[in-house]
């Protein structure tokens, strides 16, 4: 083991009662086998799986039961034998509260596995192999957002990934599962950052866990042992968990506005994934069980359990005795970043790491919001360095120009700012609204800019289509006007024939030449450039027509329209005037 | 069970109201040797202040049909009071307190939408208001104790009955020997005295700034370090504005001849610096944001308040300088925003649709 390697600080941070001590002293008991699961397909960013098992089949634990839609998406599998008695909606945990198509499980009791292939010699697979294990085993990050873990490891396959950065931090307070996973599961949480390796090939591997876990560094450290790895232990300090948070504390380096750690060559992965790799892999196992925080003070014994994904949530809060009465508020992650749910028959799932059952002396209603008195405080807890106040600001203006010049979009929803709020203002609630705003808008936005693209191309068509009719119906004209000619000719002939030899058939000339010449001539170069500017023009003007039917109040437009005409009208007119002196020459 | 809400779910323990509240204790030191210095005006204004205060911010969130209660419990108005009476000379008569809290609280608070609108300082911008129409008044400051032994012309107002005479009946007492200029204002109508002779010819020096005044201004001190400690807010704004005075004192000193400009110690301690630095300055609402903002927003009130002391027409400037910041500060605000994680450089400048 090497010495501690160099640490950077963040800007701004907090430290809230970390409220950790509750949930560890029981160590990492196993969840009782529920009696009904409930799987939606949605447990990660991406599309639905789709069910692959119909209503009233057995099926085995670890058995399949719905495929991945897409590269983006992550299959799901049963997590214990029994029948699958239901598809349909069903409670979701999610801070809508929104219900949620899944597969409901009814176990059997046997919990019976499905026939597994480990792979214990992963070395001699290909990267791309491994990837597709890790996908078939259906991990998604485990951490919290729950990215399709996958297709996180080849986000950027041009780009290679020299820092594979292991996130054990668990910032927020009363979370402790990463911490008891480290402590209970650290020799398979580093097979599998070694799994990580072989794809990866990092040059080097740093896993980052906050001081107040002092019995996590020290089994890490142990399983780590001589291979390339560091332990690095950093500052307890709220939200040094936070990926790009923890990227600049190890590093250093920032990950560029808009884009992915791997841009600059890193790749973040949580514990709790390093785990789900080792199972999926070496034990060929796939991602059914997680780890879980169950804590608050509205439970009699808060714990942490190794529960199946789908296990519903009041039987986690009966397992850790809940007390019914002195329930407050059920929260879905943790105190800073984690949601309220409203349904205790909504299950876990994958993302979920912890269910914070408070009282209401823990987690009171926030007291009501006074006006902002913009002393800068959740400016200086930011570790964004954004300045909150100015978004809040222009949140309640409504003034996305603003909003996005201030890099809202840069805002992780870290409720550090809400925290330290003297006002008790609900920032975090302001910025994720103006986002959805701002989304909404832009969603519009592209879709106008599509139907005026179609438009524009159909109009385009019409004008090529009348262009051409034109051109045939000259065409028609001229070979009509020769016809003509020849037939005169003819008769000319004839009548020459028949008095004297007549000399050169003239009567057809002048038609024929008049025909030519106004072909060639129709659009002369400067010609063709009226034409163009007149067909500019009548294009701004249809646009910002458009766009005005579409935004009627808009006062900038609406005195454009009249300039726009003008313009219309002047170029439409150079170009007749120039058109008729071409007829009069 | 609770309604749902949005994360985060806990909170720290800051309050509004328990900021407030802080200035105000962060000023007893202050009042205290203030009351020893001069008797009861200090605390006569204060009172005063405050039930004025109350009384209009209660009647117009009346008008503005707000809620009355909830408002009043911030704390805001009584901050805008105490540190408007903390400006105006002890014992100013009961209707410049009443003018000054009135334009204070109606055209510099609510005018604006009330609490955390505002540009201008409220309290400034009373004290501002009155100052220009009632300069007599204004410029009117009580005598110190224990002056009597220097200048037995000079008797101080020390007495509660005779302090309360003095602000609701201005005109029943004579209307000499207890008030006088202040070491700002003899040096500013000063061009024939050194500094030494100065303090020989006029009490009103004291050994660094003006007598009584500079104990007064390391009282405020005091109280501002406490808010510092306490992190109600951050040193940038008061750092910047007495570095700048600082500064400004020691390019333009001018020696210790007939023509001197006063110290740096005599700018820093004299006037309302002090007091300016810890209680105006730092007034969160109508500063700049960031804490770059806040180092910007008070240099420029250092400058102005030497430029207008030395060169302008007003002995002193805090209020004027604060008020022609306030201005500045929505600007300020544009070039020193913070460069944000992830970004190459900050976004600075007024940018578009920024009218
Ligand atoms: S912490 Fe709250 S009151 Fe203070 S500036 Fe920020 S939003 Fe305004
Ligand atoms: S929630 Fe956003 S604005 Fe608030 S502290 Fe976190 S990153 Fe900054």
């Amino acid at each position: 083991m090497t010495a501690q390697p160099r640490i950077w600080d963040i800007p701004g941070g907090i430290h809230p009662p970390q409220n950790k001590h509750q949930s560890t002293a029981r160590g990492l008991e196993q969840m009782p086998l529920p009696a009904r699961l409930v799987l939606p397909l949605l447990q990660h960013i991406g599309n639905r799986a789709v069910p692959v098992v119909q209503i009233g089949e057995r099926v085995l634990k670890g058995q399949l039961i719905a495929e991945a839609n897409g590269p983006l998406s992550c299959p799901v599998h049963a997590p214990t034998s029994g029948i699958v008695r239901a598809i349909e909606p069903a409670p979701y945990p999610h801070a809508s509260g929104l219900a949620e198509l899944a597969i409901i499980l009814e176990s059997d009791g046997q919990d019976e596995w499905t026939e597994l292939r480990p792979l214990l010699d992963y070395r001699d697979e290909q990267p791309l192999n491994l990837l597709d294990r890790i996908r078939a085993a259906g991990i998604s990050g485990l951490g919290g957002a729950g990215f399709p873990t996958a297709v996180k490891l080849a986000s950027r396959p041009d780009h290679h990934i020299d820092t594979l950065i292991i996130n054990g931090t668990e910032c927020e307070p009363y979370i402790t599962a990463d911490d008891m996973t480290m402590r209970h599961r650290a020799p398979q949480i580093v097979a599998g950052i070694e799994v990580l390796m072989h794809i990866l090939k990092p040059d080097q591997v740093l896993i980052g866990i906050e001081d107040n876990k002092p019995e996590a560094i020290a089994a890490m450290r142990e399983a780590v042992g001589e291979r390339p790895m560091q332990v690095v232990v950093i500052p307890t300090k709220y939200p040094s968990g936070g990926e790009k948070q923890l990227i600049q504390i190890l590093t250093g380096k920032e990950v560029p506005s808009g884009g992915l750690p791997a841009d600059i060559g890193i790749l973040c992965q949580n514990v709790g994934t390093a785990l789900a790799v080792h199972d999926a892999v070496l034990l060929g196992r796939p991602l059914i069980s997680r780890i879980t925080t169950l804590t608050g003070a509205a439970l009699e014994r808060p714990t942490n359990v190794e529960a199946l994904i789908g296990t519903p949530i009041a039987d986690l809060l009966a397992f850790a005795g809940l007390r019914q009465n002195r329930l407050y508020r059920l929260v879905m992650g943790g105190p800073m970043m984690g949601f309220t749910l409203l349904d205790s028959s909504a299950p876990i799932i994958k993302t979920s790491n912890c269910l914070l059952a408070g009282t209401i002396e823990e987690l009171p209603p926030p007291p009501p919001a006074l006006p902002c008195i913009r002393c800068g405080l959740c400016a200086e807890a930011c570790p964004a360095e954004l300045l909150p106040q100015q978004l809040h600001w222009f949140a309640i203006g409504k003034d996305y120009e603003q909003l996005q010049r201030q890099n809202l979009f840069d805002c992780i929803e870290c409720g550090a700012c809400a925290y330290v709020c003297p006002s008790s203002i609900p920032l975090v609630q302001y910025f994720r609204a103006g986002k959805a705003e701002i989304r909404g808008i832009e969603l519009q936005q592209s879709r106008a800019e599509h139907s005026r693209q179609r438009f524009e191309q159909r109009q385009e068509r019409l004008e090529r289509e009348a262009e051409q009719r034109e051109l045939e119906r000259q065409a028609r004209a001229e070979k009509a006007a020769r016809a003509k000619a020849a037939r005169e000719a003819q008769a000319a002939q004839q009548q020459t024939e028949q008095s004297e030899q007549a000399t050169e058939p003239k009567p057809a000339e002048p038609d024929l030449a008049r025909i030519q010449s106004r072909k060639v001539t129709t659009l002369s170069a400067e010609q063709k450039q009226l034409k163009i500017a007149a067909a500019t023009a009548r294009m701004a003007l249809q646009r910002a027509q458009k766009q005005l039917a579409a935004n009627p109040d808009n006062a900038d437009l609406q005195a454009q329209i009249p300039t726009l005409e003008q313009a219309f009208t002047q170029a439409q007119q150079a170009f007749d005037a120039q058109m008729s002196d071409q007829e009069k020459q | 069970m609770a309604a749902p809400m949005s994360s985060p779910h806990a909170q720290g323990s800051n309050r509004t109201r328990t900021i407030m509240l802080q200035v105000l204790g962060a000023t007893a030191p202050g009042i205290a040797l203030m009351t020893w210095f001069f008797g009861w005006g200090t605390l006569i204004n204060i009172l005063l202040a405050s039930t004025c205060a109350i009384g209009f911010e209660a009647a117009i969130l009346r008008l503005r049909r707000r809620p009355i209660g909830f408002y009043l419990n911030d704390g805001s108005a009584l901050v805008t009071a105490w540190l408007l009476a903390l400006a105006l000379p002890p014992y100013a008569p009961w209707w410049l307190v009443l003018v000054a809290i009135g334009f204070a609280i109606t055209f510099g608070k609510h005018l604006y939408g009330g609490l955390g609108q505002n540009p201008f300082n409220p309290a400034m911008l009373g004290y501002a208001m009155v100052l220009v129409s009632f300069p007599m008044e204004m410029t009117s400051w009580p005598v110190w104790r224990g002056i009597e032994q220097l200048q037995p012309a000079f008797a101080p107002t020390l007495g509660l009955m005779e302090g309360l005479q003095r602000v609701f009946m201005p005109g029943s007492l004579p209307a000499d020997g207890w008030a006088t200029a202040t070491a700002l204002d003899l040096l500013k109508n000063n061009s024939a005295l050194t500094m030494a002779e100065l303090q020989q010819a006029q009490p009103a020096f004291g050994s660094m700034a003006g007598r009584a005044w500079e104990w007064v201004a390391l009282a405020y001190l005091a109280g501002g370090l406490y808010l510092l400690y306490k992190r109600i807010y951050s040193w940038h704004a008061p750092v910047g504005m007495l570095g700048a005075l600082a500064v400004m004192s020691l390019l333009f000193w001018n020696g210790s001849g007939s023509g001197s400009n006063g110290s740096p110690l005599f700018h820093l301690l004299g006037g309302a610096t002090i007091l300016g630095a810890f209680f105006i300055a730092t007034d969160p609402v109508t500063s700049a944001t960031s804490n770059r903002g806040r180092l910007v927003f008070g240099i420029g009130i250092g400058v102005l308040v030497y430029v207008i002391r030395v060169w302008g027409n007003y002995p002193d400037a805090v209020a004027f300088a604060v008020l022609l910041m306030n201005l500045c500060a929505p600007t300020i605000d544009y070039y020193t925003t913070p460069r944000t994680y992830g970004h190459r450089k900050a976004k600075r400048g007024l940018g578009k649709g920024a009218e």
